[in-house]
């Protein structure tokens, strides 16, 4: 990572980060003596603090609102897979299988330290995997001993995450962090379809890489209504005013029109979901 | 000199046939040439006479319509590519792959007839493309370049979305962008299961493995990678 092309682009793109970061040049010259003997691997972190030292007291309580309600998320998706790789044993097929949900598993735990990084002192108090009630009350009662059950609420988990970040977009418009969220955003995009893929391949014959109509055209394409939530408004076909199916003459059908866009959730929605796998106490 | 002169003297008849051989050859190679030439003279009259060939595209990038422009060339590229690819598909592609191609055929022309309804009298013209680096009845081929188009594609929203100041348009672009996210996570794993996001893969496009960040370029990078199959001069401004 070259950090100077980043602070260039941050540049092209936050014309205010030149008066965010002039008050502070000290500790904009702590920064990069640090950058010049800290591995690449602790560069996120790194690069958190920068953003925090730049935008310091100054950073919008509305952005830090946004950045703690992702960390949240992250935090779930983290503890979901985690525990089914450390403590679950035999749930999930060896090979590809461990292979994937070890690779969704380290990237949320990169977003987690990413955005724990970027909020400083601001980053909500952490959760644990004892914090969350992954059953969702007994709905998904074997999320941890049937691998289709265990594969339906990642896919869930995921399809929710991607339309979280969305929703929270216009907080962010013009905001460097926004870029940042939009790369966490489409990495989860990523494992959505990733997951789908590997639900189709456990029972959910036809379930496609991106969210189609479901049964009868409503909105929900896994068939798994406890999870239909999740899904509200995917069967939309009007994006901005402008209706997608048979656009400009095209034959684009009701269900590409709903595919080729997916849908962003309220954060009022995104919490009511996320509430479900939080135990009283820590609930947003 | 005396050695040429000798030279010269002892085979005149060699050299006269040397010459004239020449000339032979120099006279085809002329006609060649001039074939070739004549060939070129044809084919830039007949790229004249294309309108998108003689104006090219601006994409200012002042304000959303130039974002807008922007997204509409590179769903343009992705269309084109998807309908030669669905409407005549690798013979070693699965029924599944097939349908999968259809569909994204579909998702891309939607995207692409999304920005030019909304762009309106705004809209720059059609793109001129050229896949001749790409073989389409090989099934290996078509899938890195649809690889290629997807991770750009995904680059080319995540970096571009913070120039947008319109809230519906952001909100719009996100919508796009996570689609061809999950097309470029399909396609991957086509090539090789397990590689939706492989990040490290995706370094040169902005990706960030130990943050788990996916790809990200300025508009500037995305279309100079975009360049070898688009024909039509794209210039840039205000970027």
């Amino acid at each position: 990572m070259n950090i100077l092309s980043i602070l260039d682009e941050i540049e092209k793109v936050d014309g205010e980060i030149y008066e965010r970061i002039n008050p502070r040049r000290k500790a904009m010259q702590d920064f990069f003596h640090i950058g010049k003997k800290i591995s690449l691997a602790a560069m996120p972190l790194a690069l958190g603090s920068l953003f925090n030292k730049a935008y310091g007291q100054a950073t919008p309580t509305a952005v830090n609102e946004v950045l703690n309600f992702a960390l949240t998320l992250e935090y779930l998706e983290y503890h979901f897979y985690n525990h089914a790789l450390v403590a679950a044993p035999g749930l999930i097929p060896a090979g590809a299988p461990t292979a994937a949900i070890t690779t969704i598993r380290d990237h949320e735990k990169a977003h987690v330290d990413l955005l724990k990084g970027a909020l400083g002192s601001a980053a909500r108090t952490p959760l644990e995997y004892a914090n969350f009630d992954f059953t969702a009350g007994g709905t998904f009662s074997t999320v941890y001993s049937d691998y289709v059950t265990f594969l339906k609420v990642a896919t869930a988990f995921e399809d929710t995450g991607v339309r979280a970040y969305k929703g929270q977009a216009p907080v962010l418009k013009g905001n460097a962090v926004l870029t940042t969220a939009l790369q966490i955003h489409s990495v989860e995009a990523r494992h959505a379809s990733h997951l789908r893929q590997m639900l189709a391949a456990n029972g959910a014959t036809g379930l496609k890489p991106w969210i189609s109509l479901g049964a009868g055209g409503v909105s929900n394409d896994t068939g798994i209504a406890a999870v239909d939530p999740v899904y509200a408004r995917e069967n939309t076909t009007l994006q901005a005013g402008v209706e997608i199916m048979g656009i400009n003459g095209t034959a684009v059908t009701k269900a590409a029109a709903a595919e080729s866009f997916d849908e962003f959730l309220t954060k009022a929605e995104v919490v009511t979901i996320a509430n479900l796998f939080l135990k009283t106490g820590f609930k947003l | 000199m005396e050695n040429l002169k000798e030279n010269q003297g002892t085979s005149p008849k060699e050299t006269d046939i040397l010459d004239a051989r020449l000339e032979r050859r120099a006279f085809l190679q002329y006609a060649g040439a001039g074939a070739a030439v004549m060939a070129l003279v044809a084919a830039g009259c007949k790229k004249d006479r294309s309108p998108s060939m003689s104006f090219g595209a601006t994409l200012d990038f002042k304000d959303d319509i130039g974002v807008l422009n922007y997204a509409y060339a590179l769903e343009q590229l992705e269309a084109a590519f998807y309908i030669q690819v669905a409407t005549n598909p690798p013979s070693s592609f699965t029924t599944a792959q097939k349908n999968y191609f259809q569909d994204v055929q579909f998702h891309e022309i939607a995207h692409r007839e999304f920005f030019k309804k909304v762009l309106g009298t705004s809209a720059i013209g059609s793109l001129d493309v050229d896949f001749s680096s790409i073989n389409f009845s090989d099934g290996a081929s078509v899938l890195a370049a649809a690889k290629t188009f997807e991770d750009l594609g995904v680059a080319a929203y995540n970096g571009a979305g913070v120039r947008l100041k319109t809230d519906a348009y952001l909100v719009v672009a996100g919508q796009i962008v996570s689609v061809e996210a999950r097309h470029a996570a399909w396609v991957r794993d086509q090539i090789s299961n397990g590689s939706f996001a492989d990040l490290s893969s995706l370094t040169s496009l902005g990706a960030n493995v130990s943050g788990g960040l996916d790809a990200a370029l300025t508009p500037d990078k995305v279309l100079a990678a975009a360049s070898k199959y688009i024909k039509t001069k794209i210039n840039v401004i205000n970027l």
